[in-house]
């Protein structure tokens, strides 16, 4: 045990229908994700260094749904969050409501760093933004054709399926013509398309950290916030461990996801693996979501209770592992 | 077993020579909205509506900072936020930057009843509540005398602060604000509940931190963190929202009953005076068995409890009881 461990995430709840081709790309940028984590490493970078290089690769990388690449609000703009945290004394940092930083978890952690604050948001954090002097690009520059055509099925796809706002999981799907029954926040998996990003890193000192990164969800309402930027939900970090979720955002707040992971081996005694797989087992009900984390000791876990989840994850002792489905 | 009920207007730096014009109105508007809550659970309201009305009775005192009497952004201006969650179903809502609506809880409980979200915030949020039709006024009116002056001492203590030392304001200068008159430090209003069935809720609300960034977000609207209720407890916390947030101060009372087996004041104990720093948080918490406690590490927190067996109680310090 001992030794560094990293492991990055590119969204839960995966379209059962996806191309081929889509997954070799995706699989490709979490191994490229990984091996720029892993020689940061090997330089002895610490691990609350590690996790932000590695989210803004992942960020500026159109692919998943984070900085470029972002889904798009019912307005068709893009409003990004991040957060991120560090083990050691649990500092944190979170902003949410971005159109212009390039970088939002970079962002987050000038909000740790720089800021007497631990969240900042919309123009407030844009204001800090440009104070502090980060990349700022037009909103233009996060819109990507392709979530344009996505943003066009899900409002089609909300007019055809509901006829009242709040949506229903699981597979009561009343008959109409979709052909893949997965459904995530009351969309077909198809336009769904969740793909929050997030990596947690042990390093070699044994400290922990945390860092997600998201758009949010399709077609979601202006302003509205989900799960990343809350410190406990999305990310969470200690002296015991790293966490960082993706899927249903309201499922994953619901149940404080990331520091329930902490808390199962803090007060219950549970070891990495056990935390996660009770956690995905117990706290989820009927919302869909997953999780990777780091332990103190060295140790890698994830877990999903969807069908797939983009991860990839390594170990000092040379593990390495990229992967989709089950 | 039976109902139980606690209420909070904030713990911080609460200095024991408060003058008896600043103490007394809230103390008596501690015990009026307590009151308002008793009666409420007497005539059978659910908790989830006796916690959203008794917050909104607290954002409408202007003594409190929430609602009317919230304290000030660094430009002067309010930006509110409040959370609301039900124990049985653990839905909840959430809001931020509201610059315009009265009550925000009662936003924070329509984005949980009426939206596939948890949480809107400043533009979105405001534009929500246009849709919603909920009351909302110029946001002068949000704003009193005594905030303007809050927001003009804290200015100069950072004044003071930067001329000492030419670094730029790190984590450690809200410790650094004197307390003029011992309540620059009050942040948040809250409420838990539970009825006789141990059906459970909370709800919080705030204007924030005195001089904050604008969009600056604390503990209040980030659940798990000011606010929190599930089957077994529901918690409502107060103090230094960054404290509050890295803590996950509302969830970890509850899991430490839950993992850990303590009792709901061994957990709520062990949270304020062992995982969080002296002089940054407060609590108040009820179980689903009618059990109340109202914890606190810092000077004061101002508050009151009641339960359905006739006990109650108001109070500012640890020993000066009211009542």
């Amino acid at each position: 045990m001992g030794g560094w461990a990293i492991a990055v995430h590119g969204g839960a709840g995966v379209d059962p229908n996806l191309p081929p081709q889509r997954q070799e790309e995706a699989k490709q940028l979490l191994a490229r994700c990984l091996n720029l984590g892993i020689s940061s490493l090997h330089s002895n970078a610490s691990a609350i260094d590690v996790v932000e290089l590695v989210v803004r690769e992942l960020e500026t990388d159109p692919l998943f749904n984070s900085g470029r690449g972002s889904a798009l609000t019912e307005n068709g703009t893009v409003e990004m969050e991040a957060s991120i945290m560090d083990g050691p004394k649990r500092r944190c940092g979170a902003v949410s409501g971005l159109t212009t930083v390039k970088n939002p978890i970079s962002l987050a952690r000038l909000v740790m760093d720089k800021s007497p604050h631990s969240y900042l948001a919309f123009s407030g954090a844009e204001d800090f933004a440009r104070l502090q002097g980060v990349e700022v690009v037009e909103n233009e520059y996060f819109i990507t054709p392709e979530n344009v055509g996505m943003l066009k099925l899900a409002k089609e796809a909300n007019t055809i399926l509901f006829d009242y706002r709040i949506p229903t999981n699981g597979y009561d799907t009343c008959g109409a013509g979709v052909e893949s029954p997965v459904k995530m926040n009351g969309l077909p998996i198809s336009v769904y398309a969740p793909e929050t990003v997030g990596c947690v890193v042990v390093d070699k000192e044994g400290r922990c950290a945390a860092a997600t990164s998201t758009g949010g969800l399709m077609n979601k309402m202006t302003g509205r916030i989900g799960d990343s930027p809350l410190i406990g939900a999305g990310t969470y970090a200690c002296e015991l461990c790293g966490v960082s979720c993706t899927g249903e955002g309201e499922a994953i707040i619901r149940g404080t996801l990331a520091r329930e992971v902490a808390a199962v081996m803090e007060y219950k005694g549970l070891g990495l693996q056990e935390a996660v797989d009770f956690v995905i087992k117990n706290r989820l009900d009927e919302g869909f979501a997953g999780l990777i984390a780091v332990s103190n000791k060295g140790e890698v876990a994830y877990g999903f209770n969807c069908n797939g989840m983009f991860r990839g994850c390594a170990t000092e002792d040379g593990f390495m592992e990229v992967g989709i489905w089950e | 077993m039976g109902w139980a009920i606690a209420v909070h207007g904030g713990a911080g730096d609460i200095s024991r020579s408060l003058p008896h014009d600043r103490r007394q109105p809230r103390e008596e508007a501690i015990r009026h909205c307590l009151q308002i809550g008793v009666e409420a659970l007497q005539s059978n309201s659910p908790p989830l509506d006796v916690v959203e009305l008794v917050v909104r009775e607290l954002e409408n005192i202007p003594h409190f900072n929430a609602g009317r009497g919230s304290v000030l952004t660094s430009e002067g201006t309010v930006e509110m936020e409040a959370s609301i969650m039900d124990g049985n179903t653990m839905r909840c809502g959430a809001v931020s930057g509201l610059t315009t609506v009265v009550n925000a809880v009662s936003l924070a409980r329509l984005v949980m009843e009426k939206t596939p979200h948890i949480y809107l915030a400043f533009d979105g949020a405001e534009q929500f509540a246009r849709e919603q039709g909920v009351e909302i006024v110029d946001s002068s009116h949000f704003i009193t005398p005594e905030n303007v002056e809050r927001l003009k001492l804290a200015k100069e203590a950072n004044r003071v602060q930067i001329d000492y030392n030419a670094q730029p304001i790190q984590n450690d200068t809200k410790k650094e604000k004197p307390c003029a008159n011992g309540d620059s430090q009050i942040g948040t209003v809250g409420c838990v509940a539970v009825d006789s069935n141990g059906n459970l809720a909370s709800a919080t609300s705030t204007g924030g931190l005195v001089n904050k960034m604008a969009g600056r977000i604390g503990d209040t609207p980030v659940i798990g963190a000011g606010t929190y209720a599930n089957e077994l407890c529901a918690v409502s916390a107060t103090g230094k929202g960054e404290s509050i947030i890295r803590g996950t101060v509302a969830r970890d009372v509850a899991a430490l009953m839950e993992f850990k087996g303590l009792s709901l004041k061994e957990a709520a104990d062990c949270v304020v005076h062992e995982r969080t720093p002296k002089g940054t948080v407060g609590l108040i918490a009820v179980s689903a068995a009618g059990e109340v406690v109202m914890s606190f590490n810092t000077t004061g927190m101002f508050r009151g409890c009641a339960t359905e067996d006739g006990y109650s109680e108001v109070a500012i310090w640890s020993d000066a009881q009211v009542e």
